[in-house]
């Protein structure tokens, strides 16, 4: 048998996959690499928090008594949410600029240097989430029952001071569930901004890939960093939502670990549980 | 007043006047447009003909120079609401606040009293209608009653000079219904301005100065509870008795 234990690795089993470069990759990654992830994470923040307000803005003006109104945010979601974040990312950066319409250019924020191809991923990322969350968030104003409006207006608040202070109170815990949902499939949206250049996680590991040809080993070492970080979500998220139920005295949602490998919940049943 | 849903005409031309001090309970058949009438009265709902004065001030509407009325703006509708409480069938409390928020929230925001003042004036309230121990509590954990008597409070926070009651006790279970009524029996012994629209006929013998029987849109007859319950004039006011008595 010692012919055997001559032959390569890779002949006998087929498979060459090295595992020190892959632990070396995984645990003490290069300083780009990591600066990579951290532009993933902050980039994902960025752009979640403006299509949140922007959304908000948008499901607003979708109550408008103005139709006009009414019609320019029906018109913006329909063309948003029915082309590809890819085919956007690439006609506002690339397509506005050649127009002459508008380029990104690298400006300073307080001592910060922003890259022009950031900006443009950001406000594409927030632009396009704004369309879906500003049906999130309509669907959560919609689900408040009509007599806590009717309740707010006959204390004699003002509409708006109904909406802030009775309506979308009530509505987060509705928004809350789809929005982590988005908030994850953002996160993993961001990989695309690597095809207009902003080094984010996938272009660091795409660029080590060319380097060193690991092409296995550092695409799943960039796979494992996205899952932590979307695991990492899930936690957060999770916390945020039992927070939200104990504050209204009702039954709590799935736990973390309930809703990451299914164990002790039924979909379906897991939220009828606790309150029987 | 008159008030139309589509081709139904819900309201055929409503007048009622009611003094200061005065209960007034409004009783009838279900679609007979008491409700409707209500919610105009504080224009949760529009009409479409006549004028709604409460204390000398239009409702939700404003006169134009040639006497026609516009729609007044969301800011003096919100003001002339704040004069008058609504208590719900469904109570409607604010399931994200407390009791004492619930009672405190609108002088806190449409007022904007102190916070202090505010909190101690709801707690004073919530104690009066026998809620001492559930300023803390949430909604949920309030059985319909209590949750009712919030709901009074609640308006009543506002120091209204009129208090519209719309089936208070209609979603109740019946061991709850009596001390709902029995807060508003002393709130009508208070000197409060009531419009009660109710089935409790008991109540209505009891506690109305006057009661109004509406049918089809209609006021088909009103007088002292004396004389409608025990005399009613119309034929309509006799049948509908002899259904609920």
């Amino acid at each position: 048998m010692t012919w055997l234990a001559n032959l390569p690795v890779s002949y006998a089993v087929g498979l060459h996959f090295d595992w020190i470069f892959f632990w070396h990759a995984l645990v003490r990654p290069n300083s780009s690499f990591l600066l990579g992830f951290a532009t993933t994470i902050y980039i994902s923040i960025i752009a979640m928090v403006l299509a949140i307000l922007l959304g908000l803005f948008l499901a607003l003006l979708r109550r408008s008594r103005l139709w006009p109104l009414r019609a320019f945010v029906g018109l913006y979601i329909w063309v948003v949410r029915g082309t590809p974040l890819l085919v956007q990312l690439v006609i506002v950066y690339d397509g506005f600029a050649a127009l002459g319409l508008f380029s990104f250019n690298d400006v300073t924020v307080l001592g910060l240097d922003i890259q022009g191809v950031v900006q443009a991923g950001i406000v594409t990322l927030a632009a396009n989430e704004a369309a879906y969350m500003a049906e999130i968030i309509r669907a959560g104003i919609s689900s408040v029952a009509i007599g806590q409006s009717e309740a707010g207006l006959s204390l004699g608040m003002t509409p708006g001071q109904v909406m802030r202070r009775i309506v979308l109170p009530q509505a987060v815990r509705v928004i809350i569930p789809p929005l982590g949902n988005d908030f994850n499939a953002m996160m993993k949206s961001t990989s695309l901004l690597a095809t207009i250049g902003v080094s984010e996680l996938f272009l660091n590991a795409q660029e080590i890939n060319s380097l060193t040809f690991r092409t296995f080993e550092i695409y799943s070492v960039a796979a494992l960093y996205y899952l932590a970080l979307t695991t990492l979500w899930t936690l957060v998220q999770s916390t945020i939502e039992s927070r939200l139920q104990t504050q209204v005295g009702i039954q709590r949602p799935p736990t973390f670990r309930q809703r990451l490998i299914g164990v002790g919940w039924r979909p379906g049943s897991g939220r009828l549980r606790d309150s029987a | 007043m008159r008030k139309h849903f589509g081709p139904l005409e819900v309201l055929r031309g409503v007048s009622l006047q009611v003094g200061r001090g005065e209960v007034v309970v409004i009783i009838g058949p279900s679609g007979s447009g008491k409700t409707t009438f209500l919610r105009c009265l504080n224009h949760l709902e529009r009409i479409d003909g006549g004028r709604i004065l409460i204390n000398g001030h239009l409702i939700g509407y404003r006169q134009r120079a040639d006497d026609r009325l516009v729609e007044a703006s969301r800011r003096e509708t919100a003001q002339r609401r704040s004069e008058i409480g609504f208590v719900f069938q469904s109570f409607n409390l604010f399931p994200h606040m407390t009791a004492l928020m619930n009672v405190a929230c609108g002088p806190l925001r449409v007022k904007k009293v102190s916070r202090s003042i505010g909190l101690q004036e709801a707690a004073d309230l919530l104690v009066r209608v026998g809620l001492a121990d559930k300023l803390e509590a949430r909604p949920a954990h309030l059985s319909g009653g209590q949750q009712q008597r919030v709901a009074i409070a609640r308006a009543l926070a506002m120091k209204p000079t009129l208090m519209l009651f719309d089936e208070a006790t209609s979603a109740l279970d019946p061991e709850m219904v009596g001390e709902v009524l029995a807060v508003m029996r002393e709130l009508a012994e208070g000197g409060m301005t009531m419009v009660v629209v109710t089935h409790e006929m008991g109540f209505a013998a009891e506690v109305a100065d006057r009661v109004v029987m509406m049918d089809q849109g209609q006021i088909v007859e009103q007088g002292a509870p004396r004389q409608v319950f025990d005399a009613p004039a119309q034929p309509r006011t006799r049948d509908f008795l002899s259904k609920v008595l």
